[in-house]
């Protein structure tokens, strides 16, 4: 075998790398921040919301847990254009990973709400607190606390989802892979250095989600 | 006129009927001590007072205020009547000094400045002023549960219901709370306790209630439901047949 590893070759595309990385971390943060979000009211809904309205929140959970995310994303862009609404590409990323994170976490978020002990709501309900300043104030952070590992996964796996994006030609780290070995074809420096790329972010992000929890939960231990 | 007015209470849970018709009147200031057997209802009674159980009939006014279930009237109710539990519950993931301050805050609205003096203020009347910004799992039961007081205090109610506090202590750390409780029952606190600790109910209550399969078996001052027990019931409870 006459081929030898060439990283030299890639150094001319560090520009395309970079802008992946870029457009991962954004879309890793914007969705973190979002569905995270979307999954605390699906989850307060679920387990204490409003009950005509728990059966529509189930149903968007079950579809979204059940299907393929490649297809999710494919109807998003290239299915919704049909009944008028018609999505850039980066923001159908977006709104696909916000909506499939979501679900996820708020099955996750979900199994912390209720390994709430009875007591607690027992006292913030002796206290006068109505049931909406009780899951605000009571019950959301040990909640968030219990299932903060599971939930740094998902997150991870989200920025992985994000990977599936660069097939609607959003520019993340794979497209940019994708790009490079088809204008130099070294396919294995380019998909290395993807792989190292990724790797890197996801610890970055664990440990950013470990620091995230030491400012969240001051209560370093476990919370019954 | 009455501070609390339990009338005819009954309470059952599916076929099991545990509150039989409750007749009890609490005036203001006084100090009542509940006893009886495991499963008698000394805490359906005190969680139905407080409206953490619902009532199948009867009627409980707390303060001329008729008890009714919608969440309004419940928090309206239990703005004037505050409930310590044998567990604490304590908020976890809140310093002692927050979580007296939580309630007053998000409740009653107050400013956190406010809030945090009245916090202070309570934390003291239970000799804890020390222990402002430490977190439950950094405290003994005994301090858990005085903290625990100090947040009902907090709400300023006008009654304090407590289930068995000290039964889940360390023996050398149930006089701390009992002390508590005592001096606030000289500071005339109206108080319906649950109770094992005998001599502190003969020592502190006004009066003693003594409940047997979901009734009023038998009631009075302390010296005479102590000394001279009518019923069997109570005599076979006390030790004394
Ligand atoms: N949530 C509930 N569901 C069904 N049954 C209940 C419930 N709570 C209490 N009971 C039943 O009601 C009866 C009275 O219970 P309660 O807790 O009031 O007794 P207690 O006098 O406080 O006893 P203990 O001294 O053991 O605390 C018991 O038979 C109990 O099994
Ligand atoms: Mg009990």
């Amino acid at each position: 075998m006459a081929v030898g590893l060439d990283f030299g070759a890639l150094a001319d595309y560090a520009p395309v790398f970079a802008k992946g990385v870029a457009v991962t971390c954004e879309l890793t943060l914007v969705v973190g921040g979002l569905g995270l979000a979307l999954g605390i009211l699906c989850a307060w809904v679920r387990t204490q919301g409003p009950r005509v309205i728990r059966p529509f929140v189930s149903i968007y959970v079950e579809l979204i847990r059940n299907t393929p995310f490649l297809i999710q994303l494919f109807f998003i862009f290239f299915g919704l254009p049909a009944v008028g609404v018609s999505l850039g590409e980066m923001e159908a990323a977006i709104l696909a990973m916000v909506v499939n994170l979501g679900a996820y976490a708020c099955e996750i978020i979900r199994a912390g709400i209720e390994a709430t002990p009875r007591g607690q709501y027992e006292a913030s309900a002796s206290l006068a607190m109505s049931r909406l300043q009780t899951f605000r104030y009571v019950v959301l952070r040990p909640a968030l606390q219990r299932i903060w590992p599971a939930l740094t996964s998902q997150l991870v796996i989200v920025m992985f989802g994000s990977a599936v994006c660069s097939q609607i030609a959003v520019e993340d780290i794979t497209f940019a892979a994708n790009f490079i070995q088809s204008r130099n074809f070294r396919a294995f420096e380019a998909y290395i250095a993807a792989t190292l790329l990724y790797l890197a972010l996801a610890l970055l992000l664990r440990q950013g989600m470990r620091m995230l929890a030491l400012v969240l939960f001051p209560r370093r231990r476990a919370v019954r | 006129m009455s501070l609390i007015a339990v009338t005819e209470v009954r309470k059952r849970f599916g076929a099991n009927e545990v509150l039989k018709g409750i007749n009890l009147d609490v005036a203001p200031g006084e100090v009542i001590a509940i006893i009886g057997k495991s499963g008698s209802g000394k805490s359906t009674l005190l969680r139905c007072i407080n409206g953490l159980e619902t009532i199948d009939e009867g009627s409980i006014m707390v303060a001329g205020a008729q008890l009714a279930d919608d969440e309004l009237h419940l928090r309206a109710l239990r703005l004037k009547v505050g409930m310590i539990f044998q567990g604490f519950n304590l908020f976890p993931h809140l310093s002692a000094g927050r979580n007296v301050m939580l309630s007053p805050m998000v409740v009653k609205k107050i400013s956190a400045k406010e809030a945090e003096a009245e916090a202070r203020a309570r934390l003291a009347q239970v000799g804890l002023e020390h222990k402002f910004d430490a977190y439950p799992d950094e405290l003994s039961g005994g301090q858990q549960q005085r903290v625990a007081i100090a947040r009902a205090l907090a709400m300023r109610p006008l009654a304090l219901l407590c289930d068995e506090i000290t039964s889940a202590l360390d023996p050398e750390l149930v006089n701390e709370v009992l002390q508590v409780v005592g001096k606030l029952a000289e500071e005339g606190m109206t108080l319906l306790m649950v109770t094992h600790e005998m001599r502190f109910a003969r020592e502190v209550c006004d009066r003693v209630v003594f409940m047997h399969q979901g009734r009023v078996h038998e009631i009075g001052p302390p010296d005479i439901v102590f000394e001279s027990p009518k019923t069997l019931e109570l005599r076979q409870f006390l030790g004394m047949t």
